[in-house]
Order: structure tokens, then C-alpha cells, then sequence
């Protein structure tokens, strides 16, 4: 009995000292859509995490909720974080948009940065990647290495996001070959590896024979490894377990310099609400190593356009484009505005199919 | 030699005691779960069962059960009375879908009006678009001898194709910069089933369970309609031959459970959730399967079975955050729930006996 209590008061003051050390440290929590195990978007994001706590150490705390469903329960998620004493809280779904806003404005003094969104507040920022600019470098592998002239590509969601990466990859293969031709397949999902093998099976079947996918899982490559002949790009994560083959690149994202900066901004005081729309060149956007399974000068074009959008002399959507419907998108030598991509709901000329409505 | 022996009559004891044993199991055998994670089990079923009503922040807490609660209880008060009658709606999640796409689209086709019969006229959209729903089922049972196992469950599939395509195309919000998903209904008062009493978390829905759980107990103990639907699942061919239409009882007990379900989508999509989107429905209609038997299809057990699923869920999101354990071991949790339930079950029909059996 008296062991028992001498531990419990034992306790309670390292409860308190850790109490008093913890007013110093920065909080920082993150809100999840998936389970941080997904090798996907998920696993990114908690990559980022841990990158801040290696770099700050003891001066922050961070804590994690996985698999929240956006809606109500994201919001009592945040609020339940806010309320716990987090000064900065990461929420990486862009359906966590509106919860974050209403939380938000209960907790004045809390810093929230929402991922991929377009509401902003005093103290509320959006971030987001250029994707398509890694897009443009996997549309000029595809263009050159598929022999069936057809492109696969497993779309998620079509959303703004999504198309973008689409028309991106389209733009850049039919510039290397002109006859390549793209299938897209909607899965509706962002994470579900039986949904994801189907499509990428289905799309085999007529002919792909280089896959690109806008979901999270790696079935996808484990299904052009069964078929033997085609080529897969990593998604959201490097997924090189499958290279050389089928996976010859991929574009990684790559959240953790954004998390550390921001989270420096948090300790340090100088926190703004801003929009963050970073690609290949801040380093948000990676390309995963180009595999020995491409052909060299193929590496190469790839590697140029990676390089022309990093330093800025190249924008993956520069004119003369045209929209599916055939009417003049971007002039010859013009460049897409943000606000054009960011809210993009057709395809360019030559894309076959309906975007579903 | 432990045998099991069928009982002359089902256990009143233990048809009551079992779901208090299995709560009590599952937290012996989660904590050992949780222990073999590395996580401090003591802790972390505190955690998940006394933080959310007695601890620091129960203030916010508390209105949040009858948030999360709410709609499981709404649904699970609906399903109890087929489940009763031996007419098994699994479906309910796609129902629960089709009253927010009903409920909603009713009301937004009137935006931005700021008339006060916005919010009852979705209301009823809502009940309908559910009820609709389950009609199909109901009907092709009754007609054709389907089974309503399947195909309210294949329906589900389906609504949540309606789901996908009213978020991005009939529903999208105009000013959405062509993003998925409707109006946010929180932001238009005419449409918004706000919180009846700030801070309380009560709002209509919440009232709503409230008189279904009311409203089912009057049926099942005083109603001519509640008889037949005992007296159907207790003994079917009695049941015949006291004159119960089979085809009447498959459609009200369908389309009750629709149209609650359907009520439960349109007050959340209306409130705590505010709009219409590709993943707004995230597990009710299922899960209140598993109140609406943890709650022994009773109606006052329901509301409590709900209550404790929705606790389990709140308390596990913020074991997750201050113990940073898994989702999975808490998916795992709430699973054992169920499975020590129907474990436990078998002590109403069948006592342990030892020894060798009697001579008969």
C-alpha cells in the first residue's frame, strides 16, 4: 500500500514537472484521412511530422489522429486538439476544409494550415503542391516508352487536382509522340488496393502498357508486375519496393520542409496566414530516381523538363493549348494562371471521354 | 467435462447481463490489447471511457455523444423493428445517404430563399428519400421473393454512386471553384438545423431519436402493429395464423427503418456536417446494426448501446491523440464489442454445465 502511494505521488510530481517543461514546448497536431501506414498520402504527410520533431527536438510535442472521416468528426478531432493545448494544427484533407474554418474561428489564438483548400482566415493557411509538374515529367516518360501508343491512367476523384495531373501528363507524352492515346478509368476512391488493382487490370487489358495513377496504394504496380510489360510511376510516395520495374519513377511529396518552416514560424512568432503553392523547385514536388529501365537520352528529356520547371524557365501548361471542345484555352507562348489550374474542370484537345458529372 | 445444456426458456438474467458482461470483457481484453502495444492499459481505457464525461474537457465532450449518438440510435430504433420481425435491412447506410441527398437537394433548390418552410418541407424530403430507398428492397421482396439481405446492402453501393455524382455535378456548390460538394447548408440559416440551445450539442436530431425512442416503445408494448412484429420473429407460424399480413409487416418494418435512416442523414447533413459530399457518410447505417443488437433490439437499450458506441468513438479519437495508439487498435476495440456480445449471447439460450449429462 505505502509502495502504491509513494508511486503515485512519485507520479504526480513528474506529472507536474513534465507539466511545467511543457509550457515552453510548441504543440503541433496533424490530422489524418487515412491510416498513416497507407505508403501513400497519408505516410507523406506523417513523414513531415517526424521531420519536425528531428529537427526542433524537445521544444515541440506532436501528437497524430489517423483515419478521420471528414465532417463532424474531423471537426471535434481539431477542436479536441485546440482545446488540448496545440498551437499548430496541420489538417491534410481537403475535405477537412470547412470544419477547419469553424473550428478555427473558436480558437482565435491556434494556428491552423489546411491542405489543399481555398478558404483562408487570420489564422488559417492553404497549402498545396504543383503535382503537375511532376506530371509533366512522367507524361514525357510515358510518351517515350509506350510501344502500344495507349497510356492507362487511374484517376481518383475528378476533382480540379486531379484533372490538372491528367491534362498535364497528356500535354507532355503527346509532345514526345503523337499518336500516344490516354484510357482513364475512375476509381472514386483515394486509398482502396482491390478498386485499384481492377482498374489497373481493366486498363492492361485494353492495350496500356505504361500506367499512371492518381490513388494512393501500391496495387497498382503489383499489378503491371504481374502482366510483365508495362511501367508504373509511384505515387504520393516513392514506392520503390517495385523498381526498376514496373515502377521507373515517381513523384514524392514532400511535406516536410513546409511543416518545419511553418512550425519555426509558430516558435519564433512570426506566424502569417498565407497560400503556399509549391512544385518541384521548393522541393514539395519530388522525382523519385528514373530507373535503369528507361533508356538514357529517354532519362534525359525527362530530367530537362524536370530541371526547366524547377528553376522556372519552363510552366508545364505554356500555350498554344486548346480544350477538349476544341475553342483556344492559351495562346501561343502564354502561360496558365493559378487561378485557372486551381479550379480546372476540363480536359485539352486530344483527350478522349467526359469528365463524370 | 463442461458441456453446454440447452435452457427450458431463454435467461432473463442473462439476456439483460449480457451486454454489461460484454462491455466489461472487452475491457479486460482490450486493455490487454493495449498493454501489448506498449500503451498503458489502465490509462488508456480511462481514456476512452471516462475523458469524454468526467474529464477536463467533458464540457465539450458530453454535447458531443448526443452528436455522434444521435444519428445511430435514429437508425438503429428503425432497424430494431424489422430485426424483431425477422426482416433484415442492412441497407440503412444507403438510405441514410439518399435522405441527405433528398433532404438536401430539396431545400437547395430553393437557395437562397430565407422562407421558414425550407427546413420542414427538406425534413420531409429527407424521411422520403430514405423511405423511397427501402421501398425497393421491401418491394421486390414481397413481389418476387428477393432477399432483402442483399439487396438492401447492393443498395448501398449504389447510393453511394448518387452520392459521388450529385457532389460533383446536380449538387456542386457554384461557387465552389469546381470542387466537389454542395452549398455549405451551416451558412444559410433557412437550411441549417442549428443547435436548439448553443453549446448543448441538442439539436433536431437529437429530438428526433429521442421521440423514436419513445414512439417504438408505445408500438412494441401497446400497438396492434408492435404485436404482430413480436409475434412474427418469436413465432412465425403462429403469427400466420393469427392473420399477420407478411407483405404489409415487410413493407411498414422496411419502410419505417428507411425513413428514420433517411430522417438521420438529412439533420446531419443539415447540421453537424453542413453539406452534400463525396465522403459525407461515414458508417452510420452499419454501425447501428451493431446498437441497435448491443441494445437487445429494446428501445431504451438502444438509446444506451448508442450512447456507448458513440462514447467508444470520441473516447478513442482522443486515445489516439494523448496516446497516440493506433486507429486500428481502437477499430479492434469496438469489434470485440460485438463479438463478446454474440459470445455472451449464448448464456441466455444454453447454460454451462459440468459434469457428465444426465440420464433422460
Amino acid at each position: 500500500m505505502k509502495l502504491t502511494n509513494l508511486l503515485t505521488s512519485a507520479a504526480v510530481a513528474l506529472g507536474l514537472a513534465a507539466g511545467a517543461a511543457m509550457a515552453d514546448t510548441t504543440k503541433v497536431g496533424f490530422v489524418y484521412v487515412g491510416p498513416v501506414g497507407d505508403g501513400g498520402w497519408t505516410y507523406e504527410h506523417d513523414q513531415g511530422r517526424k521531420a519536425v520533431e528531428a529537427e526542433f527536438g524537445d521544444q515541440v510535442e506532436t501528437v497524430y489522429v489517423e483515419n478521420v472521416a471528414e465532417g463532424p468528426d474531423a471537426e471535434r478531432v481539431m477542436t479536441q486538439m485546440a482545446l488540448e493545448g496545440a498551437d499548430l494544427i496541420f489538417t491534410t484533407s481537403f475535405g477537412y476544409m470547412d470544419p477547419t474554418i469553424n473550428v478555427a474561428k473558436k480558437f482565435p489564438n491556434v494556428k491552423f494550415e489546411h491542405a489543399t483548400g481555398y478558404k483562408r482566415a487570420d489564422n488559417v493557411s492553404t497549402y498545396s503542391a504543383r503535382f503537375y509538374e511532376g506530371r509533366a515529367v512522367q507524361g514525357t516518360i510515358a510518351g517515350h516508352m509506350t510501344e502500344s501508343n495507349i497510356v492507362g491512367y487511374i484517376g481518383s476523384y475528378p476533382i480540379p487536382e486531379v484533372i490538372r495531373g491528367i491534362n498535364s501528363a497528356y500535354l507532355h507524352a503527346k509532345k514526345v509522340n503523337p499518336d500516344v492515346q490516354f484510357k482513364i478509368v475512375w476509381a472514386f476512391t483515394w486509398f482502396d488496393p482491390a478498386k485499384e488493382a481492377d482498374a489497373a487490370k481493366v486498363l492492361i487489358e485494353q492495350g496500356a502498357d505504361v500506367i499512371l495513377q492518381h490513388t494512393d496504394s501500391t496495387a497498382p504496380q503489383a499489378a503491371a508486375q504481374a502482366a510483365g510489360n508495362v511501367i508504373t510511376f509511384g505515387q504520393a510516395s516513392d514506392m520503390s519496393e517495385y523498381a526498376p520495374k514496373p515502377r521507373v519513377s515517381s513523384i514524392i511529396d514532400n511535406w516536410a520542409p513546409y511543416y518545419v518552416a511553418r512550425t519555426k514560424a509558430v516558435i519564433d512568432g512570426t506566424w502569417e496566414s498565407v497560400d503556399t503553392w509549391d512544385g518541384i523547385g521548393a522541393g514539395m514536388v519530388g522525382i523519385g530516381e528514373i530507373s535503369d529501365a528507361v533508356p538514357a537520352e529517354v532519362k534525359e528529356a525527362a530530367l530537362a523538363i524536370k530541371d526547366a520547371q524547377a528553376n522556372g524557365t519552363y510552366h508545364a501548361f505554356t500555350g498554344p493549348i486548346n480544350k477538349q471542345d476544341g475553342s483556344a484555352w492559351l495562346a501561343e507562348g502564354e502561360t496558365a494562371d493559378d487561378g485557372t489550374l486551381a479550379g480546372m474542370n476540363f480536359y485539352v484537345e486530344g483527350i478522349e471521354g467526359d469528365i463524370p458529372q | 467435462m463442461i458441456r453446454l445444456e440447452k435452457r427450458p426458456q431463454p435467461s432473463r438474467a442473462w439476456s439483460m447481463a449480457t451486454p454489461l458482461v460484454a462491455v466489461i470483457a472487452t475491457m479486460i481484453v482490450g486493455g490487454l490489447l493495449f498493454a501489448a502495444l506498449g500503451k498503458p492499459p489502465v490509462e488508456a481505457i480511462r481514456t476512452i471511457f471516462w475523458e469524454p464525461l468526467f474529464g477536463e474537457f467533458a464540457f465539450y465532450y458530453r454535447p458531443q455523444l448526443l452528436v455522434k449518438g444521435a444519428p445511430l440510435v435514429l437508425i438503429a430504433i428503425g432497424l430494431s423493428l424489422g430485426f424483431r420481425a425477422g426482416i433484415w435491412n442492412i441497407g440503412a447506410e444507403g438510405q441514410y445517404i439518399m435522405g441527405a441527398i433528398f433532404g438536401a437537394g430539396a431545400g437547395l433548390a430553393f437557395y437562397p430563399s430565407e422562407s421558414f418552410l425550407i427546413f420542414p418541407f427538406m425534413v420531409i424530403a429527407g424521411a422520403f428519400g430514405g423511405w423511397i430507398w427501402a421501398m425497393i428492397p421491401a418491394v421486390l421482396k414481397t413481389r418476387f421473393g428477393t432477399n432483402e439481405i442483399l439487396v438492401s446492402l447492393m443498395l448501398v453501393y449504389v447510393a453511394e454512386q448518387f452520392l459521388a455524382s450529385v457532389s460533383l455535378g446536380l449538387l456542386k456548390n457554384p461557387e465552389g471553384f469546381g470542387f466537389p460538394g454542395s452549398r455549405n447548408l451551416q451558412s444559410w440559416d433557412a437550411a441549417h438545423n442549428a443547435e436548439l440551445i448553443a453549446g448543448t450539442g441538442m439539436h433536431w436530431g437529437v429530438v428526433a431519436a429521442l421521440i423514436a425512442v419513445i414512439f417504438a416503445y408505445v408500438l412494441l408494448n401497446r400497438h396492434m402493429t408492435g404485436y404482430h412484429i413480436r409475434l412474427t420473429g418469436e413465432a412465425p407460424r403462429a403469427a400466420k395464423f393469427a392473420g399477420v399480413n407478411p407483405t404489409r409487416l415487410v413493407l411498414f418494418c422496411l419502410g419505417t427503418s428507411g425513413a428514420l435512416a433517411g430522417l438521420a442523414g438529412l439533420f446531419e447533413v443539415s447540421g453537424p456536417s453542413g453539406q452534400i459530399s463525396i465522403d459525407f457518410n461515414v458508417g452510420y447505417g452499419f454501425t447501428a446494426i451493431i446498437v441497435a443488437f448491443l441494445g437487445r433490439l429494446h428501445p431504451v437499450g438502444i438509446l444506451l448501446a448508442g450512447g456507448l458506441m458513440a462514447l467508444t468513438y470520441i473516447g478513442g479519437d482522443i486515445a489516439q491523440s494523448n496516446l497516440q495508439l493506433p486507429a486500428a487498435a481502437i477499430q479492434v476495440f469496438q469489434g470485440m464489442l460485438l463479438f463478446f456480445l454474440l459470445a455472451f449471447d449464448l448464456l441466455t439460450n444454453f447454460r454451462i454445465a459440468i459434469g457428465k449429462p444426465e440420464v433422460a
